[in-house]
């Protein structure tokens, strides 16, 4: 099952190491993993999108909340929540073609953001899925590079239980 | 536990260089003593120790170092500390923080690493520490900065001994060290992350007594965890109030009087079979900071398979790792102990207690004792002549489940042994430690010949430092247990187990310890009491029956209930 994970940490050096680290050795899947700053200039957030089983998703929340530099851990798995992924994907694209991919980005409301005689770069932002489904639909024109940021995540409205590290008993 | 830090601005420390600073915060700390290895990176901070209150004992490997540190940590109960310098220093030290991580053991390593400005570009002496101990740390810190030193070394400690101990790396650039402070410190801890719980929830308590209550066949799984956050009397207490059976593992040994009629004595691979049955039969299972490991569960899908399970650790992240808890108690045992005991009722439970003690009395431990000594009657002299009282460190093999099982324990912090990560060659540097820790208490090493050879060089610093420490080593010219299990499961093909073994009472004479070897059983326990009469440090060499198995045993993937008594049945 896929889980979407989110784990508040300090910014300091080593902390990606740690996490990154804890993940292999203990032999976690992870399929995405996107670290950026948030409001507060000490701390940074992980989205993290891990695939197992409840008992492995829980052993995955409670790993990460022992990291000493790790402040606190979100699993999305009880509420709803928003999560987009960002991707920039160059298409091939003769002439000819153009008209047909820039429909198919209008389509998916996506952006052309570089052009070139032969390709076309589009900026699509969505669900995994979303992005998914335009890849599919694109590649019978020839993806030439495609780049994705990962997911990142947050929940809906003012609901704040999604279960936290400090609510293990 | 040490003092708080009573710097709180009074004095000023402009002017202090970073090894000055660092001694001002050991001290601070209740630091005593400090375990270690001079070089390069750490020179400022030797410089500083040559007029400081800090005792330092210079080991001959920074291994033995760490071990000291570890034994010191396991039997006094406060943080061991090691020093050692940048590169092969740091790295010398991998095995012993890998092993008091496994142990959960409070151990602040010091260690030097190169100018700040060279970190990363392969300098003299470099390696990577922090990225080589942070998967076998608690935790770990750089410091380039002499402003972040104190800081860090207080939150190191901190985090070491408090929670679910364990050890923290403090990496020191050497300019760090060097530098003195334009300002005064911040000694403010920033750690937002770490918020470990201690208090158990009072609903999980009730839960787990109300089912401890209407439990026909309780038994108590006890380990480690009891020791470090000192709830042996509580533990006695509950468990002679709800008349329940106690098991431990190797790590909890002494956290329950085994010669209380509730004892069972070790349970797991090597476990008695009391305690094995015990486990499988009863209806309700209470692990007390215990962590369900391989060794002690046998196969986890038929382990306790009539139990409720209740599980008190400090550490959320034991909580249902390898087997499905019903009823979790996260916090301090010490806390949930006393919460519990109150609300826990005496049943009668006297036909389970029949039964536990037709267990014991169909099948003890027990060995035979004709031909060539028995390590088991070894460790069972040394248990009766030392009234059970010495603090015990063990190498990792035979002898240590010898020792664990034959030895007779009474009280907390009594073995010391490597018990997570099975590491042979703990067994003399972690006496020594303990020693240093324990002025004037009878410590032995029940080593075997293997672990003994790979780090008895230490012996000369129990020598130089005149600290009494008895190794006894068990020698069987074998590599023990791996050619117990070369018989056992591969069609007894000896592979690279033969080991002679050098006169290791010459050695010992070599190193300025009393040396003594033993081979008829007729000498056995005069020499046990000469060596323990005996002021100094003393090698004891016997040479013991050679393929002596230990037994009981659970093979590999079989049921506890499916243990080979051997020569027990």
């Amino acid at each position: 099952m896929r889980h979407v994970i989110s784990a508040l940490v300090q910014n300091q050096p080593g902390v990606l190491a740690h996490v990154a680290g804890m993940f292999a050795a203990r032999g976690f899947n992870i399929d995405s993993l996107v670290v950026g700053r948030t409001e507060d200039p000490e701390q940074s957030r992980m989205t993290i999108v891990v695939i197992g089983d409840d008992k492995v998703l829980e052993q995955v929340r409670k790993q990460l909340a022992k990291i000493v530099t790790v402040v606190k851990v979100r699993d999305f798995e009880e509420v709803t929540y928003v999560e987009r992924d960002l991707m920039l994907i160059r298409v091939h694209a003769a002439p000819e073609k153009r008209a047909e991919v820039v429909e198919l980005a209008n389509l998916f409301r996506g952006r052309v953001v570089d052009i070139a005689r032969n390709n076309m770069t589009v900026e699509l932002s969505g669900t995994e899925d979303k992005l998914e489904a335009f890849v599919d639909l694109v590649r019978p024109y020839g993806i030439r590079e495609l780049a994705r940021t990962g997911v990142i995540a947050m929940s809906r409205g003012e609901q704040k239980n999604a279960r936290t590290s400090e609510a293990e008993d | 536990m040490a003092p708080e830090s009573n710097h709180s601005g009074r004095r000023s420390y402009i002017g202090f260089s970073g090894a000055e600073m660092l001694n001002e915060m050991l001290l601070a700390e209740g630091v005593e003593i400090i375990f270690g290895f001079p070089g390069g990176a750490v020179l400022p901070i030797f410089d500083v120790l040559y007029r400081s209150p800090l005792k330092f004992i210079l080991t001959r490997h920074e291994q033995g170092a760490a071990h000291m540190a570890d034994g010191y940590a396991r039997s006094t109960g406060r943080t061991g500390v090691v020093l050692a310098t940048s590169g092969p220093g740091a790295t010398n030290l991998v095995t012993g923080l890998a092993t008091a991580n496994m142990d959960s053991v409070p151990v602040v390593a010091l260690t030097g690493q190169v100018k700040s400005f060279l970190i990363g570009n392969d300098a003299f002496q470099e390696a990577d520490t922090t990225g080589i101990t942070r998967p076998i740390t608690k935790h770990n810190f750089m410091v380039k900065r002499v402003e972040d030193l104190a800081r860090t070394v207080k939150e190191a400690f901190h985090i070491a001994r408090t929670g679910r101990p364990g050890p923290v790396v403090v990496d020191i650039a050497v300019d760090a060290t060097a530098n003195k402070l334009s300002d005064e410190p911040n000694l403010e801890m920033n750690l937002p992350g770490y918020k470990p719980r201690t208090a158990g929830h009072i609903r999980q308590i009730k839960l787990a007594a109300e089912t401890i209550n209407r439990s026909q066949r309780p038994a108590l799984y006890v380990g480690g965890g009891v020791i470090i956050s000192g709830a042996s009397e509580l533990l006695r207490a509950l468990a002679e109030k709800g008349k329940i059976p106690v098991t431990t593992t190797l790590l909890g040994l002494g956290a329950f009087d085994e010669s209380n009629p509730l004892a069972m004595q070790m349970l797991g691979m090597h476990g008695s079979a009391t305690a094995n049955f015990a486990v499988q039969e009863c209806d309700c299972l209470i692990a007390v900071g215990a962590r369900f490991d391989d060794r002690v569960t046998g196969n986890v899908s038929t382990f306790a398979p009539h139990a409720k399970v209740i599980h008190i650790d400090i550490d959320p992240a034991s909580i249902s790792k390898n087997v499905e808890v019903d009823i979790p108690v996260v916090g301090d045992a010490k806390d949930i102990l006393e919460k519990m005991l109150p609300l826990i009722e005496s049943p009668d439970r006297s036909k389970w207690l029949a039964q536990i003690e037709q267990w014991k009395q169909r099948y003890p431990l027990k060995y035979e004792t004709d031909g060539r000594i028995r390590p088991q009657e070894v460790v069972e002299a040394i248990g009766r002549l030392t009234h059970h009282d010495a603090i015990i460190a063990t190498g990792v093999g035979q002898h240590q489940m010898w020792a664990a099982q034959f030895y007779g324990w009474r009280r907390p912090r009594q073995i010391i042994t490597s018990g997570g990560l099975g590491t042979m060659g703990y067994g003399c540097p972690a006496a020594i430690g303990a020693q240093f820790g324990n002025p004037g208490a009878t410590v032995i090493d029940i080593d075997g010949d293997g672990s003994f050879s790979m780090t008895m060089v230490e012996v000369i610093t129990a020598v130089q430092y005149q600290q009494p420490v008895k190794f006894v080593v068990l020698d069987n010219g074998y590599l023990g247990m791996v050619r117990q299990w070369q018989e056992m499961f591969y069609g007894k093909r000896y592979s690279a187990v033969v080991h002679p073994c050098p006169e290791f009472k010459m050695i010992a004479e070599g190193y300025g310890a009393r040396g003594m070897k033993v081979s008829d059983r007729r000498e056995l326990c005069d020499a046990i009491n000469e060596m323990l009469k005996h002021e100094g440090p003393v090698v004891l060499h016997v040479a013991v029956e050679p393929e002596e198995n230990v037994y009981p045993m659970v093979a590999t993937g079989k049921s506890l209930h499916e243990m080979d008594l051997g020569k027990l049945a």
